[in-house]
């Protein structure tokens, strides 16, 4: 295996035992050992005290050579000829790294009637927009987009691809990589340049948002990653921008094995709560049931869900599906924001394991800001809105 | 149909703590199970045999304790269950993990679905799925929501998109993954469990795949983990301080920093 | 956690009935009980997963186990919904008496879809005249050619209109008394034979309770079960190996009461700390986590011992019943102390666990029949002693 302990100096202080997020390593006589679970992910080697794990590393180191490769891509995902809002972000992302690495920021759009959603990719920020402009190209399809960025990658050699972590993109993404026989690193949060190898560093949840890891692909051009939406910020438009827009053949007898049958729209605005990331509640501090309308809003913002207190429920002001606590759901959102909500025990047990709680209330007694992440003593009919203007600012 | 469903041993996410002194991940005595999102898969796979026929195979990749997954899974009534297990595929990433799954498609022989979870509580990756897919040289189908059809040498489902879904056609065999709108899982029963303890689970090495071991494990992966560490986790009873709008920045800042917004 | 030895398979028998109560009965038990609906579904998820199968001979397509398998899911289903697992429970009440004095014919007919769930079964003893002097039945059946005509009405008989099997006991000669009763086995849908309306119960509320109204109602010949004569032996018998069951259902119940109590003792809060740090709290629940063990105990003893084939245990029935229902109505009550004014109120699950409890100590022979039986057995065995 190629987990080295070094046996004088490890004090079998099982440190690796606990911290192996597979449950693979061992005191086995004295030291610590990898058994048949391990995965190489080299997080024993953090936890040890005294230095004592290695993780040897011995890959070919085949692949592709980096120094043929360069350039920083955006793959500009559209749904009905609009780019989807993950595509700004990668362009206001991807623009730092191309800076960095003195290299051309350049995306990739497929579509039919797509030209003026090409320009608006080059006033974000691309250089470069490959353009494929075909009727058969409006909805997304995995042959025929697949066989195209493969094309193109093989005969432009980009140094690395940023996709959306979105349904297109986890799609497209894993199947482009493993044509390419190239690595994926998937619904990063973070994306860095190392200084001094130039690779790129992806930073990424896992576990279920319990661990982040920092992955990197050192001898396989290019570097691909999906991107989680709503993490990175927006590039801003400049209308003055100046960029080539560059028209791109749709490869020849590509077997469509997929077809897109019917497109179907379901935006609901009642989203359930026991699976939204965004959650904003109100409770009877929010004093009137229109008041919710300001909720409704700032969670519209953040693509979340609006959840009630009991007494916000029982007054009528919101239906009962949306309650949360004990006699309503329990939820564990990224984000809970607890507006006019006092905090009892009961409104608690149903969303205190939420990652980050925001609890906004005039009294700085509540018992709420207990529990709460982030406080804001305040009038939710004055903090509210005030949050959703911050929000949509920063969102573009 | 002959049906593949690929399973992954995870550890119970939702039990794994951090100890607050060292700021590392506790696993101590937390449960290894079935990837939840695979029950939806062999939920899935068990009502397509139960509407067309046919066999359901599981597949999994894993050290041999992920027989256990397995036997769990088959006492939900799978026909048959294989073992991938070889030292040579530690260490694989998702395009490594393809590769390994996909030459184990191809000795299952005549398959005409195979179906993924979503994506794997560990990982997290959702990408093996459609790298298998590409790795078989099939279509693939990622985040099904419903299935409607099979006729025709055909599949005919409901994809989920971020705003809705689409109706997608796809020709057979084919690769799917699903999501957990699309059934409910049914419980074992006590006779297929006491089937499944005296089974017959055949493990295949890297040698009966007949794989080159530069595809394999470690050295067919192109990604690295360089650095593993657990996010910042909240003090609480933070109360904010100075002019309404000093409060908001603040936060607006702290929220895109810990990237939950 | 206490070791009681159980092989591989009762352990997997509880595991899996454990998985039912926890992922599917619980989540619906409180609404069961607000509607008092029959949970068909549940008895459908019961089925699938084999559940019914415990205590039947493989041949029947069962499991091949005893009071004891039975015993385990029943306490399983019960931590989670009483009402469920009585609805279990009594299909098992309705199967014994086929399964102890069947003919290979009747058996062959009926035990197999009941072993699957396909089919539930009841079981009619009780009389609006005859509770506890079960003697004192009035249901008749009378020979008339290859088949006897049942008059009469049975009162609250668990799973009455839901099953599709009855075993009922009627006075087939008024005169021999204790030995003029007769078992039969009728199938819903018989010409003849009716159900009365759902009764409203204080608990166990998604159990259907109804009468079984017989108005010249036919029944075959070869539904006899045993002999002419033999209906309150069949009774007694069934009961003896059944009442090890209801035992179950309380330490299910109180296991679900302590569970509960034990978790909200560590959530509330009062005069700053939660309350599990005041003694008074502790030590009912230390003296609510003795009684659930000490029941389960014996629950699991005497179910162990029936199934190993002892000859007379009416007496070690008789107790465990009386013991472990006493343990559920005292523990579901204490719960409720633990949980103060919200104990009391139907948003929490204990006070529906004391109205389930309470039923433990009336059906199947209330307690103080049950003390009587034991008494008189007690002093039968003395008399005999020097
Ligand atoms: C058996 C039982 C079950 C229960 N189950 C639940 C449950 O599932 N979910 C649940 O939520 N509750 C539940 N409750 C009710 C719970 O005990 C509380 O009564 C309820 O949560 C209070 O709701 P609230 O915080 O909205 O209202 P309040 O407690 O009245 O709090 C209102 C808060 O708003 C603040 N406020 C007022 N005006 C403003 C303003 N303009 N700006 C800012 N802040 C303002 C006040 O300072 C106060 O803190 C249950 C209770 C019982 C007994
Ligand atoms: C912290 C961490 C981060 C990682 N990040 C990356 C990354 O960004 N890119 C990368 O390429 N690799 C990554 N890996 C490696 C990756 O976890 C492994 O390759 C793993 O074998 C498969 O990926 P997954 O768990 O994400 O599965 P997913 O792709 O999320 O799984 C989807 C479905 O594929 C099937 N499946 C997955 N694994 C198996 C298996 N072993 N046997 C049978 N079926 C299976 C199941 O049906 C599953 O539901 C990471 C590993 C760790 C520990
Ligand atoms: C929900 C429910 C479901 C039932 N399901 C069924 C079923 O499926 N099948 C079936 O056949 N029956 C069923 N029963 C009937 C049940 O078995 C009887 O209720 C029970 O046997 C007691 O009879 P009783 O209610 O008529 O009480 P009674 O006999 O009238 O007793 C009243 C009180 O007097 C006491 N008492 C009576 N005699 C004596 C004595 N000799 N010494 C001391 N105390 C005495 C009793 O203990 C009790 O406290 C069910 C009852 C209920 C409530």
């Amino acid at each position: 295996m190629p987990i080295l302990v070094s046996s004088d100096k490890c004090t079998a202080c099982e440190a690796c035992v606990s911290g192996c997020p597979f449950g693979a390593m061992q005191v086995v006589s004295g030291t610590a050992a990898a058994g048949d679970g391990c995965t190489l992910c080299g997080a024993c080697v953090d936890v040890c005290p005294v230095g004592a794990i290695e993780l040897q590393v011995e890959r070919k180191a085949a692949g592709t050579s980096a120094g043929d490769y360069r350039d920083v891509w955006v793959f500009a995902e559209q749904r009905g000829g609009r780019a989807a809002g993950v595509v700004l972000e990668l362009l206001g992302e991807g623009r730092k790294l191309a800076d960095q690495l003195g290299e051309k920021l350049c995306a990739v759009l497929f579509g039919d009637k797509v030209e003026q959603t090409a320009r608006e990719l080059l006033a974000f920020g691309a250089d470069t927009v490959y353009l494929f402009e075909d009727p058969s190209l409006a909805n997304y399809q995995d042959d025929l987009y697949a066989s195209a960025m493969t094309e193109l990658v093989r005969a432009e050699k980009p140094g690395i691809i940023l996709l959306g972590a979105t349904s297109i993109g986890r799609s497209l993404g894993p199947r482009v990589a493993t044509r390419l026989g190239t690595g994926l690193t998937a619904d990063c949060t973070g994306l860095a340049i190392d200084p001094e190898k130039k690779n790129l560093l992806q930073t990424r949840p896992a576990f279920g948002g319990n661990i982040m890891a920092t992955i990197v692909c050192p001898n396989h051009r290019p570097q691909m990653a999906t991107v989680r939406p709503k993490v990175m910020a927006r590039a801003k438009r400049d209308d003055s921008r100046h960029g080539e827009i560059v028209r791109k053949a749709l490869p020849k007898g590509v077997d469509l094995r997929t077809r897109v049958l019917e497109v179907v729209d379901e935006l609901s605005e009642t989203a359930n709560i026991a699976e939204a990331d965004v959650i904003v509640s109100g409770g009877r501090g929010m004093g009137d049931p229109k008041n919710f309308s300001l909720l409704e809003k700032l969670a519209k913002v953040l693509g979340g869900a609006v959840g009630a207190s009991r007494a916000a429920v029982d007054a009528g002001w919101y239906p009962y599906s949306h309650q949360v606590g004990q006699t309503g759901k329990t939820v564990n959102p990224k984000i809970y924001f607890a507006c006019g909500i006092s905090g009892a025990v009961q409104h608690l047990v149903g969303m205190q394991s939420s990652e980050i709680i925001i609890a906004i209330n005039e009294n700085p007694e509540a018992p709420i800001f207990k529990v709460a992440t982030y406080g804001i003593v305040g009038d939710v009919l004055e903090v509210v809105p005030a949050l959703t203007e911050a929000f949509r600012r920063v969102r573009g | 149909m002959n049906i593949v469903v690929c399973i992954k041993q995870v550890p119970d996410t939702t039990e794994v703590k951090i100890n607050p002194q060292t700021n590392t991940l506790m696993r101590e005595g937390v449960p290894s199970i079935i990837n939840p999102f695979d029950m939806y898969a062999i939920e899935e796979g068990l009502r397509l045999r139960e509407r067309f026929g046919g066999r359901v195979t599981l597949l999994t990749m894993g050290p041999p304790q992920a027989k256990d997954a397995l036997r769990e899974a088959l006492g939900l009534g799978a026909d048959a269950a294989v073992l991938l297990s070889d030292r040579a595929f530690a260490g694989a990433d998702t395009l490594a993990t393809s590769t390994t799954l996909a030459k184990g498609v191809e000795k299952v022989g005549n398959v005409d679905l195979v179906i993924c979870g979503k994506q794997a509580a560990d990982g997290d990756t959702a990408q093996v799925g459609p790298g298998t897919a590409e790795r078989l040289g099939w279509p693939h189908t990622s985040f099904v929501r419903k299935i409607h059809e099979v006729a025709g040498g055909s599949i005919k489902l409901e994809r989920m998109t971020e705003t809705g879904y689409e109706v997608v056609e796809m020709r057979l065999p084919a690769v799917i993954t699903v999501v957990k709108e699309i059934n409910e899982p049914r419980l074992p029963s006590l006779k297929g469990q006491i089937r499944a303890k005296s089974a017959e689970i055949p493990a295949w090495t890297a040698a009966d795949l007949g794989a080159t071991p530069e595809q394999l494990g470690l050295s067919g992966s192109p990604t690295q983990v360089v650095r593993i560490f657990t996010p910042e986790r909240r003090s609480g009873g933070k109360i904010l301080e100075g002019s309404l709008a000093e409060q908001l920045d603040f936060l607006v800042a702290r929220l895109r920093e810990t990237k939950a917004v | 956690m206490m070791e009681y030895f159980l092989t591989e398979e009762q352990k997997m028998i509880k595991d899996l009935a454990r998985r039912v109560a926890d992922e599917r009965i619980a989540p619906a038990a409180a609404e069961l009980d607000e509607k008092e609906e029959f949970p068909w579904e549940l008895m459908k998820v019961c089925a699938e997963s084999d559940l019914f199968g415990v205590y039947m001979p493989e041949e029947y397509g069962g499991l091949g186990g005893g009071v004891l398998e039975q015993a385990l899911v029943v306490e399983e289903l019960s931590r989670a919904c009483a009402g469920v697992a009585v609805s279990y429970a009594a299909s098992g009440l309705g199967a014994f008496p086929i399964l102890l004095f069947g003919t290979d014919a009747q058996k062959k007919k009926y035990l197999p879809d009941i072993a699957s769930g396909k089919k539930l079964a009841a079981f009619g003893l009780t009389e609006a005249n005859a509770g506890s002097d079960a003697g004192g039945i009035e249901t008749t059946a009378v020979l008339d050619g290859d088949s006897y005509v049942l008059n009469g009405t049975k009162q609250w008989i668990t799973n009455g209109g839901e099953a599709e099997v009855y075993t009922v006991i009627a006075m087939t000669d008024k005169k021999k008394g204790s030995r003029g009763a007769t078992a039969f086995i009728v199938e819903k849908g018989t010409p003849g034979f009716t159900f009365g309306k759902k009764e409203k119960k204080l608990g166990i509320r998604a159990s259907a309770t109804r009468e079984l109204v017989f108005h010249n109602c036919r029944v075959p010949k070869e539904n006899v079960l045993a002999r002419e004569g033999m209906g309150f032996i069949v009774a007694m018998k069934t009961l003896d190996r059944t009442r090890p069951g209801i035992g179950a259902q309380a330490v299910g119940i109180a296991q679900g009461a302590l569970d509960a109590a034990a978790k909200y003792a560590r959530q509330r809060h009062q005069f700053g700390q939660p309350i599990s740090s005041f003694q008074a709290i502790q030590h009912m629940l230390a003296d609510m986590a003795i009684q659930v063990e000490a029941a389960r105990a014996f629950v699991y003893a005497v179910a162990k011992s029936i199934d190993s084939g002892v000859k007379e245990f009416s007496k070690e029935s008789a107790m465990v019943k009386v013991f472990a229902s006493d343990v559920a109505v005292k523990v579901t009550l204490d719960a409720i102390q633990v949980f103060g004014g919200y104990g009391y109120m139907r948003d929490y699950p204990v006070e529906k666990m004391l109205r389930d409890a309470k039923i433990t100590q009336i059906y199947e022979g209330t307690n103080q029949i049950q003390r009587n039986v034991i008494a008189l057995e007690l002093i039968k065995e003395y008399a005999g002693r020097k």
